[in-house]
């Protein structure tokens, strides 16, 4: 590699890695957001009885396996974190204040980052017998 | 005009309206549009209408041209809402029924009517550092196979007129985006394989406002007075840096 003098000082090299990492991201996820999706929408709302089989049951079914879970748990992340990004630049296009477009920004994450917290608790931690009918029902309940 | 009085060549002529924005810095006024009537023939272009108004209406009326061929880039303008070359924008080829509307292209501050400030376009090129950067000394020429010069023959057509670079949504926002021109005139060296500074063309450009900030909106490709396929040669520079090297 050559170096020459520069005839002109470069641009700030802020944040250079974070962008291309965002965009490498945006198209990744993207990918795989179609396949859970449209996976997610033909076993939820179109295999089976369709739309009428969801109910407690039906997600305490589908929880109960850890293929479900660890699906589930990757489209919350995957979304929300794409969704956000989407958002971030949306707000660095059409904020025109530092201040205004640093606290959207740092809202949208926040509030990403609960969302997927909660998402995941929910995911993992959880218990079909909190249910009444559940309760009745299932063998694991009732030890 | 009757059929016994038309001559056989005679260029037909026909009257156009054209509003055109006008911006006087001066007169403390907002930008306003003005209409003018004016009579061309069918072999004009839009650049010939405004030089008509110029000469015979409103000498005031201010606009750059140059070689007024379509070379020189001078005259990028804003014409029925889309970003051309006044002197490559044939009149007749624009709904003539309908006024014309010419203003300067977006993005840059307006100096006066249809003239903006495109130091900042410069320096985005500048910045690119868009010259050869070799190591060994000039005493032969530097030879090329014919497939390594295809590789970047697309983007040595650019003429920095700034029809590109003005047409993105991501450079009106905040003008900070390198833009579509200065990429093309890195594209331009990054694969040129007598060049030896592609790593750090590629470096400035993996930058906060540099290539990831395109979104493929192909308002560039469609501006370009050339044709270069702008958003290709954008999506090559990406899979470059990608990949570390040219």
């Amino acid at each position: 590699m050559v170096t020459i003098e520069t005839p002109r000082s470069p641009r700030s090299r802020k944040h250079a890695q974070w962008e291309k990492w965002g965009w490498l991201y945006m198209r990744y996820s993207g990918a795989v957001l179609l396949i859970l999706i449209f996976g997610h929408i033909v076993i939820n709302l179109l295999s089976g009885e369709g739309i009428k089989q969801i109910d407690f049951a039906f997600v305490a079914g589908k929880w109960a396996s850890p293929f479900w879970q660890v699906y589930d748990v990757l489209m919350l992340w995957l979304a929300l974190i794409h969704g956000t990004n989407g958002m971030r630049t949306i707000v660095n296009d059409y904020t025109e204040r530092e201040t205004v477009r640093k606290a959207l920004n740092y809202t949208l994450w926040i509030v990403c980052g609960l969302l997927i917290v909660l998402g995941t608790l929910v995911c993992v931690t959880f218990d079909p017998c909190i249910d009444q009918a559940m309760r009745a029902s299932l063998e694991v309940c009732k030890g | 005009m009757s059929a016994e009085t038309k001559k056989i060549g005679e260029i037909p002529s026909f009257k156009v309206t054209l509003f055109v924005r006008r911006f006087n810095p001066e007169d403390g006024q907002d930008a306003r549009w003005q209409d003018f009537d004016v009579e061309v023939f069918g072999t004009d272009r839009v650049l010939d209408a405004l030089h008509k108004i110029k000469w015979e209406q409103d000498g005031s009326l201010t606009f750059r041209r140059s070689c007024a061929h379509g070379v020189c880039g001078s005259d990028a303008m804003r014409i029925n809402g889309r970003n051309r070359l006044a002197c490559k924008t044939l009149i007749k080829d624009l709904d003539i029924t309908q006024p014309i509307y010419v203003e300067p292209i977006k993005g840059l501050a307006v100096e006066k009517d249809l003239v903006v400030d495109m130091n900042p376009f410069y320096q985005a090129y500048r910045d690119v550092k868009p010259f050869l950067i070799a190591s060994d000394k000039p005493e032969k020429e530097r030879l090329q196979s014919a497939e390594d010069r295809e590789r970047f023959d697309d983007t040595t057509k650019c003429i920095l007129c700034a029809a590109c670079t003005t047409s993105c949504p991501v450079f009106w926002t905040d003008g900070q985006y390198f833009g579509p021109a200065a990429i093309v005139n890195a594209h331009r060296f990054i694969f040129d394989s007598r060049d030896e500074a592609a790593e750090v063309r590629l470096e400035i450009l993996n930058d906060k406002e540099g290539v990831w900030r395109c979104r493929t909106t192909f308002n560039c490709t469609e501006a370009c007075p050339r044709g270069i396929q702008v958003t290709k040669a954008i999506a090559e520079v990406k899979q470059a840096i990608l990949r570390g090297r040219a």
